[in-house]
């Protein structure tokens, strides 16, 4: 399986998400520079954490803007999976691929701390690894990662089990605790916490890593049915 | 022509203008001597700027020549950005501390934002990944609403900076001090990585070959900024607040990436970062030490703003910029190299081979002077260094042991002493986890990386008790080194050397050089018995508010090696029955201390408590020996609040506790700061092979399943306190005082 990292202006976890993918799970991936138009070669899109643009205007609206997401919007319409994580998270609501708004966080201040999540929906591409309600660690580190929607975004994200990833107890003020979302189709996800992060037991947890395998399990199953 | 009326030559002379701008009657006599003619008002600039404590270290020189330098891995010392050492497998480590005290002062956030960014460039200017921030800070008691203020835009700056460029703050350490009270310390750390062979300097070499001004454009912020930074801090220093710079990381995350892929391209001659005296020491310094001269046309300058002048130009300290040599031919892949990031790279002038620095501007030469005037002739001065009285009393005093009746509740309000108290309200606020390679994260004795793709890690401390330091230096300069090497050996490294970040008072007072003198003899000392050379640092003069200076604090940064990832040690205890050893006795040392502060009213006097560098250097050795050998479960220092505040602190979020038994007088035994101390916990069946090991460790007790702490002294139960309760003394007592009303 091959995946992209894309790469704005501004990102900083490029690098980490391009080692948990390259050295802990042992797949190909290429750091994709923003101004690319086409990833059809690519059988999965990571939009990394990070600064992009400085967060100027708003974390994300700039980013949204470039060329890259054309290809990213045309990947997620193809099915293939597309996980963004912390400004990745950003991007995809600023580009309306996932619903909702960050606000800053509810004690104003960045906070970077590791947390348990709890798992609502294991039955994702991205989370058939773990068991519904597996409480995992994963870092955290924004400023803006307290998620808001309407009531009627809500309730939609409810009934199509839509919310992936809660936080066990409340970090930053999320509406029901909201720490990563999909899109309807399930392809799509971005969550604050960095599962990146969290692929090695010497840096304090692993929980991370069944995620990206969760990936690589869909795909292969898919092409193993294909071929 | 700018609508700015600059006085002419001899005005400056006549109306003694030179002085507004920092130089001496005797300064600007000797600039005249030098050019020959009276300088202009930009020359008169380019001078004071340069001749600056702050650039030149005109009043330090003599006391920094005293420091060792050299070391069997140093590949550079002081000098250039920042030191280099070798690591091995052809890696090597960059590292150096800087202040921004001043800035800090006026406007913290960005004071603090661009001290980060401006260390951050020192060590990308080297050629090397910047991959870990440290901050040794200082504030006044957190009990002013000024002082919370501070403290908290302070913490926001660092982690504005460094959270957005994406490099990790790992460590480093807080103190408060009422000496501190209108003078707050901002010293920034930077490490980071380099292959041997893209060690990169900072020259301008090859008459003819092109000067390239990259980064950010070149506005009106922090014009005379390091002529600022050397002067005493007073009520007007606030209209100096347009001296400070302001920052933006996301220009310098770009920079940052463009130049570490400039480091590639062999049509790259030097690199130097614009930091204090931007263009002017850039410059000067480039051509000064490839023995050649710099021409340069400020037309070209990339400017923010309209109608600058040269003055204006020259000494401003617009942040995210850099200064280049590259290949005459070549500049067109550099602006392509750049024009990726979206940066702009201009081409501004050549090498010369006349040693001058030229300034052309509208058709005309705004300055001429030579190079080697501005960075290497400024003068040099040996300051009067006279013992001060107070030492000489606090030396003849009795030692005396703080009269201590509750031992526990000592104990929980040592505990919520803001200097000992946890700063996860600040570690919070920083990524401290981006690049993943943190393994021992900000709370611990020192921050540990992982160097990818090797067996390899780096631990990095910043420490300095200012407390001991002002009651006698020399000890106190002593102490500073052994602490942070006995952080760093505690976390399982052997210590490489140091960085060290020096702020003092005014050195026109005899009293305040006598300070800087003796504290440098006793780091030097120390750096030898510990083997660890200074490879660069930065000297912060004239901290002082309304004449009163601050503590002493020459801030230590320090750098070690873990050999393998199997030897990171921690400070916390890791399992029930697994053995406690206290390595060093206490003796009555409470001068300076935690407890003698706490209660006496928030003053110390007294002596320091004393150090013997061979005692300390044999129990380091043995202490990093046993932890290299498996042996060793966790170890800690024992340094502000004594053995107790060790020992509890090893618990804290664990969910374990201790059970304890020490004899000798209590106060004594609890609480006392003598030096070169450890507590570590081994596991039972280690026993033997640790004793072996490490001769001078007495088993005191184990690590229990239930987590409460118990301490018995001549066999009576002084300290019995859940671990919960002291935790929360500990975690809760920074958020209540910013809390509190003020």
């Amino acid at each position: 399986m091959k995946f992209a990292v894309i790469v704005f202006p501004g990102s900083n976890c490029d690098v980490d998400m391009y080692h948990a993918v390259k050295d802990e799970l042992g797949e190909q991936v290429d750091l994709v520079w923003h101004d690319a138009d086409n990833l059809d070669q690519y059988d999965g899109i990571l939009i990394p954490g990070g600064f992009s643009y400085g967060d100027y205007l708003r974390s994300g609206a700039i980013a949204h803007m470039s060329v890259v997401m054309n290809a990213i919007k045309k990947a997620a319409e193809a099915g293939k999976p597309v996980l963004g994580v912390c400004n990745g998270f950003q991007i995809l609501l600023e580009s309306g691929l996932l619903p909702g708004a960050m606000l800053r966080n509810k004690n104003l201040k960045f906070i970077c701390r590791t947390v348990e999540l709890s798992v609502e929906n294991n039955k994702t591409m991205f989370t058939s690894s773990y068991e519904k309600g597996d409480k995992i660690r994963v870092p955290i580190a924004h400023g803006e990662g307290n998620y808001y929607c309407d009531d009627e975004t809500l309730a939609k994200l409810k009934e199509n089990n839509q919310i992936v990833f809660t936080y066990a107890s409340d970090v930053n003020g999320s509406l029901s605790d909201i720490a990563g979302i999909t899109n309807e189709k399930g392809n799509v996800l971005g969550m604050m916490p960095h599962p990146e992060r969290a692929v090695d037991d010497l840096l304090g947890s692993a929980d991370g890593l069944k995620l990206f395998q969760s990936i690589v399990k869909h795909w292969r199953d898919s092409h193993v049915v294909n071929a | 022509m700018s609508l700015t009326l600059e006085p002419n030559a001899q005005q400056i002379k006549d109306e003694k203008l030179y002085r507004t701008m920092g130089l001496t009657d005797e300064e600007f006599d000797k600039a005249t001597e030098i050019i020959g003619r009276l300088p202009n008002y930009t020359e008169t600039g380019l001078f004071s700027v340069m001749w600056s404590e702050h650039c030149s270290y005109k009043n330090s020189k003599p006391v920094l020549r005293k420091f060792p330098v050299e070391g069997e891995h140093v590949l550079q010392g002081p000098g250039e950005g920042a030191g280099i050492v070798d690591i091995g497998d052809g890696q090597a480590v960059v590292f150096k501390i800087e202040s921004h005290n001043h800035p800090s002062a006026i406007e913290p956030y960005q004071g603090a934002a661009t001290g980060v960014g401006g260390i951050i460039r020192d060590v990308f200017s080297m050629g090397a990944r910047p991959v870990a921030i440290l901050n040794s800070l200082r504030f006044g008691e957190l009990e002013t609403s000024r002082v919370k203020y501070l403290f908290e835009e302070v913490v926001a700056g660092i982690a504005g900076y460094g959270n957005c460029i994406g490099i990790p703050t790992v460590g480093g350490e807080i103190g408060f001090d009422p000496s501190y009270e209108g003078n707050p310390l901002v010293n920034a750390m930077c490490v980071g990585l380099i292959a041997h062979e893209d060690i990169q300097k900072g020259q301008a070499k090859g008459v003819g070959n092109t000067v390239m001004y990259v980064g950010a454009k070149t506005g009106r912020d922090g014009i005379h900024g390091a002529t600022f930074a050397s002067e005493e801090l007073s009520e007007s220093s606030e209209e100096k607040r347009p001296a400070v710079q302001v920052g933006d990381p996301f220009m310098e995350k770009l920079l940052l990436e463009a130049c570490l892929e400039l480091i590639n391209n062999d049509a790259l001659v030097g690199i130097q970062d614009m930091g204090a005296a931007g263009l002017t020491s850039s410059s000067a310094e480039m051509a000064s030490k490839s023995g050649s001269g710099m021409e340069m046309n400020l037309d070209l300058i990339p400017q923010r703003e309209t109608g600058m002048t040269p003055y204006e130009m020259m000494l401003s300290e617009s942040q995210e910029r850099m200064l280049i040599v590259v290949e005459k031919g070549r500049e067109k892949e550099i602006e392509d190299l750049f024009a990726k990031y979206d940066l702009e790279a201009a081409s501004v002038g050549v090498v010369t081979d006349d040693k001058m620095l030229r300034l052309l501007h509208k058709g005309e030469v705004a300055a001429e002077v030579p190079v080697d005037a501005l960075a290497e002739d400024a003068p040099v001065y040996y300051k009067p260094s006279a013992e001060p009285q107070y030492f000489r009393d606090f030396q003849a005093m009795e030692l005396t042991t703080p009269n201590v009746t509750d031992y526990k509740e000592t104990l929980v309000n040592l505990l919520k002493q803001p200097t000992i108290a946890s700063k996860e309200w600040v570690y919070d606020q920083y990524d401290y986890q981006v690049r993943t390679n943190t393994v021992v994260a900000p709370g611990s004795d020192a921050a540990v990386i992982r160097l990818r793709g090797t067996n390899k890690a780096l631990a990095m401390t910043t420490d300095c008790n200012s407390r001991y330091i002002y009651l006698d230096p020399k000890t106190g300069g002593k102490i500073a080194v052994a602490e942070a090497a006995r952080n760093i050996v505690c976390s399982g490294a052997k210590p490489l050397a140091i960085t060290d970040g020096l702020n003092y008072g005014s050195p026109e007072n005899p009293g305040v050089f006598w300070q800087l003198e003796e504290s440098a003899d006793g780091i030097s000392e120390a750096c030898l018995a510990l083997e660890s050379p200074v490879i660069g640092g930065n000297v912060s003069l004239y901290n002082e508010t309304n004449g009163t200076a601050i503590y002493p604090t020459p801030v230590i940064g320090m750098v070690g090696l873990i050999e393998h990832t199997d030897h990171i040690t921690t400070q916390s205890v890791k399992q029930a029955d697994d053995l406690v050893y206290v390595i060093g006795d206490a003796l009555n040392e409470f001068g300076g201390s935690e407890l003698q502060k706490m209660t006496n009213g928030g003053e110390i006097f007294g002596q320091a408590p004393a150090i013997d560098l061979t005692v300390e250097k044999a129990r380091q050795d043995a202490v990093l020996s046993a932890i290299k050998s498996g042996l060793v479960q966790s170890a800690h220092d024992i340094s502000e609040g004594g053995f107790a505040v060790a020992l509890v602190e090893k618990t804290f979020g664990t969910n374990l506790g201790v059970n304890v038994s020490l004899e000798g007088e209590a106060t004594a035994v609890l609480f006392a700061e003598t030096q070169s101390r450890f507590v570590v916990t081994v596991k039972a069946e280690n026993k033997e092979a640790f004793e072996a090991a490490v001769q001078d460790a007495k088993q005191i007790g184990k690590v229990t399943a239930q987590p409460v702490v118990s301490i018995r002294v001549n066999g009576e139960e002084v300290v019995q306190a859940s671990v919960k309760n002291l935790e929360d003394a500990w975690k809760g007592a920074i958020p209540c005082l910013l809390n509190s009303e003020a």
